[in-house]
């Protein structure tokens, strides 16, 4: 039998009964919509998430003092473990495969400028700030001044900050008071937008030393290393952890690698991926038992004409193939039909609410048709078969 | 050329065994023209099921053009069917979604013909039988006479040796009937053996041979030169 006759002759059986194959093929179409929906979603989220904690590279391993002994935050901060000092982020710079080390400290303070005042985020960071996180600086520079505390008063504004204090001039070479001291300005950040929920741009940066003096604070809050991305980040947290302990004498810090904390997000949303695939595998099920049905009656009703077919000489390998030819059209066009309604239902919701990420992946597609196709395989088996071992003889004489 | 030889044919009905077909031995020559009668039950159409490959005997021997097809499978069997068989139900058997001229096209789809090839025969045996003008309706949009003469190309269009016709007219008015009996008996001038199973007597009586069955046996087997 030729190709294009087995599709004639199969389309031919679902196109007179319309509706009903339309029905058919709507269940599996809404199961695949519900798959297609749900993971467009899902996948959107993961690249969402992804990409807010990757934008300053992902070769960077953070060093937090304090030995986190359990899962939640750690109590360094207020404990009593020795302190990070701008020494540990020295001695860590010296390392192989270390690219840029950065001290880091966080807090609040006025700013004043011209009797204008506000309140920001002060960030005390070191002079690879913004190599390590590869931000960039849109005017001026980061000041050029080793870690210690000689470094001179230099700020960096945030856009915002710089936006409010300075709107319609050049803040460069500007004094600025930081908490009562004078600061220069030397440098304005580019727009970050918010990052999980903290604004980068209403904040100024000044080196960590004279920001744990401003903010009275005994050590750093953070050392964040950045990494050759050609090394693995096991060697490099190995090596630290051992110069760490040689300096403290024991662990009392904590290292938390960038690519391990993306890894186990990473894990965590692709289960939530496939949880919520596989809620819509539920209703692939049931379109599969639409089939069934469907495919089952098909074979009944035309039973008289499958002994027909025997009797012109027909195989019982043409019968089989040609009722499996027709559960698996119905159900791959029910499988395209779905995918339409679900990437429709996805992009329409994205337009309505933009704030809630879409992603389709082609392979999920793929893979979406692919399952509507071995369903129809695997519903229309059994009845195929049944049509493929009817007696022609009976078979012609049902009417 | 048909040969049965020792044929027997029985089913299990229950847990009881009932013989359709006792010891059948039966010639046919090729080109003839013969009708079986009998009443119902008398095993006349286990007869046309078993000459047609669609059942197989319990015992005996079926010889086909020479060569013995009782033992084919189900797959040789279907092919020799395809080739060599022709059926004319009482009942049409159109495919009831198809046009008169794909329904014609059926056997030749079956068997892979070309559809340059197909278009052809179809064209000249929907000419032939006068249904030119029906080729694009499907069976709904027929008289009864047309159907069958739809039927009747469909069975021809494989150029088969042996055409088996089940009550072929069963279904018609007598007008009808006779039409497509005629058109039947016109196949014999191309050497087709024509077998038509009847309990229309005056309809058997036009076939140069008769067999009369009773019981799952022969009762009489006559040949009339007209």
């Amino acid at each position: 039998m030729y190709y294009r006759d087995f599709l004639t002759l199969t389309t031919s059986s679902f196109l007179t009964s319309r509706l009903r194959s339309f029905l058919t093929g709507l269940g599996i179409a809404i199961g695949i919509a519900a798959v297609i929906l749900l993971t467009s979603i899902g996948e959107g989220l993961h690249q969402f998430v992804l990409d807010e904690f990757s934008q300053f590279g992902t070769n960077i391993i953070s060093i937090q003092p304090g030995k986190t002994e359990t899962q939640g935050g750690n109590v360094g901060v207020f404990g009593s473990s020795r302190q990070l000092s701008l020494e540990d982020a020295d001695a860590l710079r010296r390392l192989p495969y270390v690219e840029s080390v950065n001290p880091s400290v966080m807090g609040n303070a006025e700013l004043k400028f011209n009797g204008k005042t506000r309140r920001t985020t002060i960030f005390g960071e070191g002079r690879e700030f913004a190599q390590a996180f590869t931000m960039k600086v849109q005017s001026g520079t980061f000041w050029p001044d080793a870690d210690d505390e000689q470094a001179r008063a230099f700020v960096v504004l945030g856009s915002k900050v710089r936006q409010e204090l300075f709107a319609g001039q050049n803040p460069l070479g500007e004094y600025l008071r930081v908490g009562g001291q004078r600061y220069r300005v030397i440098g304005v950040m580019e727009s970050k937008g918010q990052v999980l929920g903290m604004d980068l741009d209403d904040a100024v940066y000044i080196p960590a030393a004279r920001a744990m003096e401003l903010l009275n604070r005994p050590g750093l809050m953070e050392i964040q290393v950045a990494y050759r991305p050609d090394v693995a980040a096991e060697k490099v947290i190995r090596l630290i952890k051992d110069r760490m302990i040689e300096r403290h004498g024991r662990e009392d810090f904590t290292l938390i690698s960038q690519e391990e904390a993306l890894e186990v997000l990473g894990s965590v949303l692709n289960v939530l991926t496939f949880a919520v695939a596989a809620l819509g595998g539920i209703s692939l099920l049931v379109g599969a038992v639409g089939i069934l049905t469907i495919m089952t009656m098909a074979v009944t009703e035309r039973t008289a004409e499958i002994g027909l077919l025997r009797a012109l000489g027909a195989r019982e390998n043409q019968v089989l193939m040609l009722f499996l030819g027709e559960a698996i059209m119905l159900s791959a066009l029910g499988g395209i039909m779905g995918l339409l309604i679900g990437v429709g239902i996805a992009q329409g919701l994205h337009l309505l609410i933009p704030a809630l990420p879409v992603h389709t992946p082609w392979l999920y597609a793929v893979l979406a048709e692919l399952t509507a196709i071995t369903i129809g395989l695997a519903a229309g088996v059994a009845p195929a078969m049944r049509a493929a071992r009817l007696d022609p003889v009976e078979a012609l004489h049902a009417e | 050329m048909i040969e049965l030889q020792n044929v027997s044919r029985s089913f299990t009905v229950g847990d009881q065994q009932v013989s359709a077909l006792r010891d059948i031995n039966l010639r046919m020559d090729a080109g003839e023209y013969i009708s079986i009668m009998g009443p119902s039950g008398s095993g006349k159409s286990t007869m046309l099921n078993l000459l047609g490959l669609l059942d197989r005997p319990s015992s005996g021997t079926y010889l086909l053009d020479g060569g013995n097809v009782t033992d084919l499978t189900d797959e040789q069997q279907a092919q020799v069917r395809r080739e060599k068989i022709g059926f004319v139900f009482q009942s049409f058997h159109l495919v009831p979604r198809l046009t008169a001229a794909q329904n014609v096209e059926l056997p030749m789809i079956l068997a892979g013909i070309a559809p340059e090839e197909r278009k052809q025969r179809v064209e000249v045996l929907m000419q032939n039988y006068g249904l030119s003008a029906r080729a694009d309706h499907r069976p709904d949009q027929l008289s009864g006479g047309q159907r069958q003469r739809v039927a009747i190309a469909r069975a021809t269009v494989m150029k088969p040796t042996v055409l088996l016709a089940d009550e072929p007219t069963g279904n018609l008015d007598r007008a009808t009937g006779w039409e497509v009996l005629k058109l039947l008996e016109g196949l014999l001038e191309q050497g087709i053996t024509l077998v038509v199973v009847t309990h229309d007597t005056e309809i058997g009586a036009r076939a140069h041979r008769q067999i009369h069955m009773l019981d799952g046996a022969i009762r009489s087997d006559e040949r009339h030169t007209t």
